[in-house]
Formats: structure tokens, C-alpha cells, sequence
């Protein structure tokens, strides 16, 4: 395959290979040692202009945590990163400047799965912060895959007369089609409209026709890829924002702006498991979780584990441990009164996690031994709904 | 012409689809549908991105111009991939396969590590905004001298169904490009090199046929003039006229930059708003458009109307500009009283931008904002006009004239597929890669080995059907059977409107087996193959049409016919040989064969005098 001399540029070596890149802009792959350096490339100095403001538009904060949405492909390496700062994505993000006024803060260049609740209360307190000092709307930019925890863990830390937003993006911002520009200005719509809660806002469909308002509590992502993997689990949305008329409208379960006095209860009890019962399992895997304060089962059906793992799971409560019981059918209401497993479970001192998602039961038990360790009133608060998570009623849907 | 004289350079890109199983980046079937098949639709804006050096590539910027909403319909034989809503599946190997095979047809040096890139697309045709694409080889050559540059692996765009509406099915089919260094000096040289390529790429046996299967684009340039790319020549036989059209636009342009330049033209780029000049107009287009915008162009004159290729003036390039913000054209004083426009207005008009005799004017109805961009680009083009030929890429129009598209692209467009991880080539798999018998050394072949004449051979190994002969004749059929069955029989039935594509290539072979062993005479293949494509099984179609007769029978036969006719036979004596033959012909129906129908009767012929 040798005997042919090519000129290029030199981008990265990868194994053996160098990866070069050819004036007809194709990078290709050539066995490293075959390549001579003729002369070093020129550095190329991005181009940074200053984003423009209007001070006449409400006041809304960016916190920027990383992820798709504000990410950027390392061209030597492949590597998708997150290097803008929130001041970037206001210029990346046309449109956005004349929604409102923006001051930024970046707390963090993560790729979502590295998110942890240090950083959730970093988050908090920032919003808390920013409300304080008179911002009318928050927006939080956050990678896609944990973004529902995020969303589920600032909800119950934060009382919030404001919209709090979440938003991410499915596609990545450097391709043409990327979701990110719709799901930005679909969220600073939000951040200023009448909504007073913590929210995610994500395309409703594949299509780009218009963003879904999910509650904070009540998301989930649905899908590995598609734009409109976040869902609403047992509500409907709280709203949508139309595109690109960028039109909100909110249901009539919305909680409104001004409803609530800014508050910020920040504690958190990293102590937490949350583990998934699948037939067979072996109940050491439970026992695992012996000395944690709480553990969130995603059980099976109405909530059931097998009668070993019930037992184990009587040790850990008798030891301490808090056990909330949720549903792997994430759809529907635990209830464990139905069967002999629910009975036993119940015995055993399992607390029925209601029509909850197992995320948002995993944060709200952090958040809740954050402040209590007495079981009682972990069950009364764990059953008691707080930030809409929970629901007294289940909506039949049709 | 001299096209020596004129520094003709000429280069092609053929883009060609694979017939593979599944498509470049998903494993959906490479099956084109119908539109009314669709079983969903979306809708998307693409923007332009910046590439990794910060740039936003000059193409792409222009194709901005206009934010447009484009709908795509998807299919059951298409997935989240093509909707953009999956990450790609690794590079086919099917593909990267035939790919590598074409290349070392042509003598050319496999890349050893292949990255796949995005090259930045967004009129559309790519839900993405991007075309994956990868260069798999380079620098090959073929006959007469014919460099080959590059051979890419890329994925097809969605085929536009209208305006920005696009169907899903062709999306992500393999494509190999083959691009050509810019060596061709003539436009038949041209269409000699793209014939060549394409029987080369038939060759592998491994290609899609059909309309649209195969499109070549032309690099062109004339000394003085520019590099234009013409995207999508389906029909070989226009390439030559296509390039000799593209040769005059140039030269026509070369003399409008000349003749401006004597006349010291300026393309004056300040727009004047006139649409009050035109509220009574008997132009409806004029009289209902919000704002009418005017652009003189001082010393343009009788050169906006001027005929730059058949069916072209510079008015329709500017046009083409224009066009790109969203409106639907332009009108100018070169053309103008008409339309519905009156000398009147024409005067008044002139008057109201200062024009003169030596200077046309150029007017743009539609919103302001549209108009504003409007003018630009006609001033743009005006420009251009006195610079000579711009650079472009431009796509064919009926005839071979060319319209423009869209401004040529730069490398700023490529940048790293990320999703796709390289794929490494070993030399043992290329050392191992089999290199088929090109299709005119077969038809050679066949002529010396079947005794074909050329045309025959010729009209062999291009179609459809080469692959069976080849088959049929690996198991005993005689060649010129296959050929005439293959070639003739089916196109015969077909003209009796026989659904010939109903039949399966196994059951074309048994039957010409059934002839080979003598189970079946040859003249009853076409009655058999007719049932066969409505529906029956060979030995069941063969029992029907012509069950065998023993030679016992044949003679009984024969004996019968003859003692029917015994006055004839003693009178003309052997003689009556030949009559006779069409006779138990007729009897027996294609059921013998007819050598051994001559054989016997001749006996029973000799016998009975």
C-alpha cells in the first residue's frame, strides 16, 4: 500500500497510526512512521466576540453544568467535551439575546454522568443566590443522561417563586440538526413566562414543532438518542412552548410564578442506594447495602422482591436502613397490600414510595435524611407529597 | 471547436450506488419506496455549523440565507438513524468491501486506516446536515491515460419528492465517488472516460441499476474562465453537450467581462424602493408584492438580456442569486415592456434611478426583507459579471444548459465523523481481494470462446441477466441457447406483456436444462416460460405445454401423416421432405426437438418410396 507521497496535516496519532489531514479536507489514517514533518501548522486563534445585551428584557440566569448541549467535539482526539462557558452558549445560541438578559455562571464542564449531589447543591445554591438577587428565570444547561435527577434533586432542595429550567440537547451543538438551539430558546421562553416550579424543558416530538414542560419531579428519560426522549411520567406535561413562535402555554396543574417564598434547604445524605430487583437475584446484592441510611428498590410489578430478598431486606431495616419501595413498571402506584410478598414486605418495614419514580424517590430520600434520621418521620415525609412528585390521586388518563 | 486552443480541462465525479443488503451506516434494506408507502413524517430547520477551525463553510452560508423547514417521510424499511435520532452503526463492511474492490481495479492505493468525515450538507437532502463520507483509496488510473484522484465511500441524500419535502428510503444507500484528475481535453473525451468508469463499475456485478443509480458531476474550466462543478448528469449521452455548453457559457462570459470593461460598467449597489411606481400595474406580480426594490446597473445594457448558453441569459443567473432569499425571480429592463409592464412604467422607472440608454435596471418584488437580500445577490452576480466566471456549483437543466446552485464548497465543510470509529485495512485482505473480469474483457472473451459476434456479447454482459448466463452455462447449456433465451426470448415475451421479472433465475435455468437434456424441445420455451410467470411450476408448465412423446409416438405419428398425404409424397418423392417438416411441427408442438423430427421422418419418408 506504500509508494504513494501525500502532503497534509498532521492532526494526532492514534496506536500505530498517525491521522492526517488531507487539503481535500478527508483525514486518513497512515502507519506513523511513514510520516516526515515538512513544518509546523499555524495555530489557529478562535474567533471570540463579546454577546451582546439588552438590559430592558427580564433578568434570567445560565448555570452551566456541561453536557450535549453546550459541548463541543476535540477534533484530535474525537472527543466530545464540554468547553463552553454559559457566556458561549449565548453566543451559539442566536435568538437568545432578545428573549431576555442573561448573566451567566458556569459551575461545572461535566458530561452528566459524572454529576453528583455535591454539585446538586452547588446548583441550588446558585439558583437560590440568583433569585434572591432578582432573576426572573433560571436556566440550568445540563448533559442529558442524568438530567431528570438533577432536575428531581434541585426541586425538592429549592423553593422557587421563579421558573427553574433545565435543558440539554440529544444531538450535539456543532451538527446542523443539533436540538440545542430550539431546546435553548424554547427554555428562556419558559424561564420568563408565568411558570413558578422546577422544570425540564425537551422537544414533545421528533419533530421541530414544539418543547415539552415536564415537572422536575416527574421526568424521565425515555430514550437513548431520540430529541424527544424526556417524557412525563404518571402527569401529562405542564406545559409546552411552541416553535418557533415560542408561544407557552401551561396546564392548569402548573404551579405559577409568586407562588412561594424563595427557600433553600441544601442537606443531603449521600448514604443513599437505589438497586433493581430482577428474578433470581441474588439477595447479597441487597445485603450490599447494609450501613446505608436509604436504599429506593425498583420492584417488581405493584412493588415486589423475592421472599429471600425480603428477608435480607428486614435485616437492613431492623439495622437502620430506611427501604422505600418503588415499581420497575415506572408507570402506576406501588401498593403492597394486594399480595402476601407486598404484606411481607410491609412487615418487614418497607415504606410504600407511592406513584413516585424510582429517581425521584432516590433523591427525595437523600434529601429527606439530609434532614431527619428518625424512620417515622422519614415514611411520613417520604409518603408525603412535596414537590408534585407524589400524586394523592391517580389521573386515569383518557 | 478547439478545445486544445481554449485550455478545455475537464474532470468527473461519478457517484455510483452499491447494491448492497443493507445501507452505509444502519442496517435497513438499500430498497428504494414509493411515496405512498410512507408511514410517518417529521420536520426539521437545519442551521450551519461552524467547522473545526471556526469557520462556516461559504456553501453552507449561503444555503442559510433562507431558514427553511424540511419534512421528511420515513418508512418501514427505514430507522431512527435516518430520522438523525440514532447515533450511526460501523461502516458496512459489504460496502467497504465493493469500495475497495473497484479501487484495486483501477490499480489505486487503499488507505490503510479510513476515518469517516461529515461533510457539511444542509439543503436538506441530509437529516443530519451532514453526508458521512470517507476516502478509501487513491490515485488510480484507467485507460487512455485517466487519473483517478480519489475513491470515497459517502452515504446517498433523501430523494426531494418537491420544493423541501424529502422521502428517507435513499438516504444512507452506499455511494462509491470516484473523482478523476482534471485531465480530459475534449467533451468526448469526457464522455469516454465516464462510459469507461461506468462499465468498470458494472463490472463488480455489485452495483445498483436503473434510473438515478448512476449520476456523474463535471468539473469544467476554459482558460480565463473558472472551475465550475455541475452536479447530477444522469444520461451519459448529454455529458458531451453538457460540457460544450458549459465551454460557451464561459467564452460568453469572458466577452461580457470584456465588453462591460469597455464601457466602464459599475453595478451600482444601492437598492431604491419602487413600488409605488407600479400600484396600477397590469403586472399582478408587481401590483400585489409588499415592496419593490430597483438596482441600477450603469453600462449593463443589452448584456443582462444577452444569450450565454441555449435558453440562458445573464438575467437568469442573477436570477438563480436571487432566488436564494426566498423570492421568485427577478425582472429587468432588458426584457422589459413586458410581462404586463408597460414602456410607461419602464420609463418612469429609469427615471426614478437615474438610469441612461447604456444602463439596465434590475427589480426585485417580494417582502422587504427578501428583496434586500435579493438585490444583493443580483449585485453580487453583477459583480462577478465583471470579474469573468465565478466559481460555482451549478446543476444540469434539461437540453445540458446549467443552472446555478450554490457558491463551490471548501474544505471547511469536512470534519470528523466521531460517531464512527476508524476501520483499519490489513494488507492480507487487500492481497486477497479478487478482481473481477471487466465486462468488455468478457464480452471479448465470450467472442472468441461462444463464437458471439460483438454485439451480441456486448448486448450480453450489460444486461440484467449476465449473471444467469454465466450460470447456465457453468452447467451445461450451450452458450448461444442461453444467450438467444436470455437475450431475445424474454424480451419478446416481455413485449406480449409477460411479467418477465416474475421469473425466478432458477426456473429460467431448468428449463433451458430440460432442452439441454432433451426433456423439452427448444421451440416450446417461450410457451413454457409464459407459464411460469403466471405462476406454474416448470415440470408442471412443461407437462401442460408439451408432455413428451416417446420416438415410438413421434413415428406413429409421422407414419399417420404420411399415409394421410401418400399421393403427395409419391408424387414429389423426397421432395416432399420440407413441406412435410411444418406439418408434424404443427402435430407435436414444440414437444421434439426438431432435428429429431427431421431425422425420422426422413426415415419413414425413405421407407415408405
Amino acid at each position: 500500500m506504500a509508494g504513494t507521497e501525500l502532503t497534509g496535516t498532521y492532526i494526532t496519532s492514534r496506536g500505530h497510526h498517525a491521522v492526517v489531514k488531507l487539503d481535500n479536507g478527508y483525514n486518513i489514517g497512515v502507519p506513523a512512521a511513514s510520516i516526515v514533518c515538512r513544518e509546523a501548522a499555524p495555530a489557529v486563534a478562535p474567533v471570540v466576540s463579546p454577546a451582546e445585551q439588552n438590559p430592558d428584557l427580564p433578568d434570567v440566569a445560565i448555570i452551566s453544568t456541561g453536557g450535549t448541549i453546550a459541548s463541543r467535539i476535540d477534533y484530535r482526539t474525537g472527543a466530545v467535551t464540554s468547553q463552553f462557558s454559559a457566556d458561549d452558549i449565548l453566543r451559539a445560541i442566536p435568538g437568545l439575546a432578545e428573549i431576555a438578559s442573561f448573566r451567566a455562571h458556569q459551575l461545572a464542564t461535566i458530561l452528566s454522568e459524572n454529576m453528583h449531589s455535591g454539585l446538586w447543591q452547588d446548583i441550588a445554591r446558585c439558583i437560590y443566590d440568583e433569585i434572591r438577587r432578582g432573576a426572573e428565570g433560571v436556566i440550568v444547561t445540563h448533559g442529558t443522561d442524568t438530567m431528570s435527577y438533577s432536575a428531581a434533586a434541585v426541586s425538592f432542595m429549592l423553593e422557587t417563586p421563579v421558573p427553574v429550567i433545565f435543558v440539554g440537547s440529544q444531538r450535539s451543538a456543532d451538527r446542523p440538526s443539533s436540538d440545542n438551539v430550539m431546546n435553548a430558546l424554547c427554555s428562556a421562553q419558559a424561564a420568563i413566562s408565568n411558570l413558578g416550579e422546577v422544570a425540564v424543558v425537551m422537544h414533545a416530538s421528533t419533530s421541530d414543532d414544539r418543547c415539552s414542560i415536564h415537572r422536575g419531579t416527574r421526568v424521565r428519560k425515555m430514550h437513548t438518542s431520540r430529541r424527544d426522549a424526556f417524557r412525563s411520567v404518571g402527569i401529562p406535561p405542564i406545559g409546552t412552548v411552541e416553535y418557533p413562535s415560542l408561544e407557552v402555554s401551561l396546564s392548569p396543574s402548573a404551579v405559577l410564578r409568586g407562588s412561594t417564598e424563595p427557600a433553600l434547604r441544601d442537606h443531603f445524605d449521600n448514604h443513599v442506594g437505589l438497586v433493581a430487583f430482577y428474578p433470581g437475584m441474588d439477595a447479597s446484592a441487597i445485603a450490599a447495602y447494609a450501613g446505608f441510611h436509604g436504599l429506593v428498590i425498583s420492584g417488581t410489578g405493584l412493588g415486589h422482591v423475592s421472599a429471600d430478598c425480603i428477608r435480607t431486606i428486614s435485616g437492613l431495616i431492623r439495622d437502620g436502613t430506611n427501604v422505600v419501595m418503588t415499581s420497575q413498571c415506572l408507570n402506576g402506584r406501588v401498593c403492597d397490600r394486594v399480595y402476601d410478598t407486598g404484606r411481607d414486605l410491609l412487615t418487614a418495614g418497607v415504606i410504600e414510595g407511592e406513584d413516585m419514580l424510582p429517581e425521584a424517590a432516590l433523591t427525595k430520600l437523600m434529601w429527606v435524611l439530609g434532614s431527619t434520621d428518625d424512620p417515622d418521620e422519614v415514611k411520613r415525609l417520604m409518603q408525603t407529597n412535596l414537590r408534585g412528585e407524589l400524586g394523592r390521586c391517580s389521573p386515569h388518563g383518557l | 471547436m478547439d478545445y486544445e486552443a481554449i485550455g478545455l480541462k475537464a474532470g468527473i465525479e461519478i457517484h455510483q450506488q452499491l447494491d448492497t443488503a443493507e445501507k452505509l451506516f444502519c442496517h435497513c434494506p438499500t430498497r428504494l419506496r414509493d411515496i405512498s408507502e410512507r408511514n410517518g413524517e417529521f420536520f426539521r430547520y437545519l442551521r450551519a455549523t461552524e467547522s473545526e477551525l471556526g469557520e462556516i463553510d461559504r456553501a453552507a452560508r449561503e444555503e442559510m440565507k433562507e431558514v427553511r423547514r424540511f419534512s421528511y417521510y420515513a418508512y418501514d424499511t427505514t430507522c431512527l438513524v435516518e430520522n438523525d435520532e440514532e447515533p450511526p452503526a460501523p461502516l458496512n463492511p459489504e460496502a467497504l468491501m465493493v469500495c475497495l474492490t473497484i479501487a484495486k481495479m483501477t490499480g489505486a492505493t487503499p488507505i490503510e486506516q479510513v476515518y469517516v468525515m461529515r461533510k457539511l450538507v444542509i439543503d436538506g437532502s441530509n437529516t443530519s446536515g451532514f453526508q458521512r463520507t470517507a476516502l478509501i483509496a487513491l490515485n488510480g488510473v484507467i485507460p487512455a491515460g485517466a487519473r483517478i484522484e480519489t475513491l470515497c465511500l459517502e452515504e446517498e441524500a433523501a430523494q426531494r419528492v418537491r420544493d423541501s419535502t424529502f422521502s428517507l428510503d435513499r438516504l444512507g444507500i452506499p455511494l462509491v465517488e470516484i473523482t478523476t484528475a482534471p485531465d480530459m481535453r475534449t467533451p468526448e473525451q469526457v464522455k469516454e472516460v465516464a462510459a469507461y468508469i461506468g462499465m468498470l463499475l458494472r463490472s463488480t456485478g455489485r452495483v445498483k441499476r436503473g434510473i438515478g443509480t448512476i449520476r456523474q458531476d463535471v468539473n469544467i474550466s476554459i482558460a480565463g474562465g473558472a472551475r465550475v462543478e455541475i452536479k447530477g448528469v444522469q444520461e451519459l449521452d448529454l455529458i458531451d453537450e453538457v460540457v460544450r455548453r458549459e465551454v460557451v457559457r464561459q467564452q460568453q462570459l469572458l466577452l461580457i467581462r470584456d465588453e462591460l470593461h469597455a464601457r466602464g460598467a459599475v453595478a451600482d449597489p444601492v437598492p431604491i424602493p419602487v413600488g409605488d411606481l407600479f400600484k396600477e400595474t397590469k403586472s399582478a406580480i408587481l401590483k400585489k408584492a409588499p415592496h419593490i426594490l430597483a438596482i441600477r446597473l450603469r453600462g449593463f445594457a443589452g448584456i443582462v438580456g444577452r444569450e450565454i448558453q441555449p435558453g440562458r441569459r445573464l438575467g437568469s443567473e442573477m436570477s438563480d442569486y436571487a432566488k436564494k432569499c426566498g423570492v421568485g425571480g427577478i425582472f429587468h429592463t432588458d426584457e422589459l415592456p413586458a410581462y404586463g409592464v408597460t414602456a410607461e412604467e419602464v420609463s418612469l422607472l429609469r427615471a426614478r434611478v437615474g438610469a441612461d440608454d447604456a444602463d439596465c435596471v434590475v427589480i426585485v418584488a417580494a417582502s422587504r426583507q427578501k428583496a434586500e437580500c435579493a438585490v444583493q445577490q443580483v449585485v453580487r452576480r453583477a459583480q462577478y459579471a465583471l470579474d469573468a466566471v465565478p466559481e460555482e456549483t451549478r446543476k444540469m437543466l434539461e437540453g445540458g444548459s446549467t443552472a446555478y446552485m450554490r457558491p463551490l464548497p471548501g474544505a471547511a465543510r469536512m470534519y470528523p465523523e466521531t460517531d464512527v470509529l476508524p476501520v483499519s485495512l490489513s494488507r492480507e485482505c487487500w492481497d486477497g481481494l479478487p478482481v473481477p473480469e471487466l465486462l468488455s474483457d468478457k464480452a471479448g472473451r465470450f467472442c472468441s470462446a461462444y463464437g458471439f459476434d460483438e454485439q451480441l456479447a456486448r448486448q450480453l454482459v450489460y444486461s440484467d441477466r449476465l449473471s444467469l448466463f454465466e450460470r447456465a452455462v457453468a452447467e451445461g447449456v450451450k452458450p448461444m441457447l442461453a444467450a438467444r433465451v436470455l437475450l431475445a426470448t424474454l424480451r419478446e415475451l416481455q413485449r406480449d406483456g409477460v411479467e418477465t421479472g416474475a421469473l425466478a433465475d432458477d426456473a429460467i435455468l431448468s428449463v433451458l436444462g430440460k432442452v439441454e437434456s432433451g426433456d423439452l424441445a427448444k421451440e416450446a420455451i417461450p410457451d413454457v416460460l409464459r407459464e411460469v410467470a403466471a405462476g406454474a411450476g416448470v415440470e408442471e408448465a412443461a407437462e401442460r405445454i408439451a408432455p413428451p412423446i416417446t420416438s415410438a409416438e413421434l413415428v406413429s405419428i409421422i407414419r399417420a401423416i404420411l399415409l394421410e398425404r401418400e399421393e403427395f409424397v409419391r408424387e414429389r418423392g423426397m421432395g416432399a421432405l420440407g413441406p412435410l417438416m411444418g406439418v408434424v411441427m404443427q402435430e407435436v408442438r414444440g414437444r421434439v426437438d426438431g432435428r429429431q423430427i427431421a431425422e425420422i421422418l426422413k426415415e419413414e419418408l425413405a421407407a415408405l418410396l
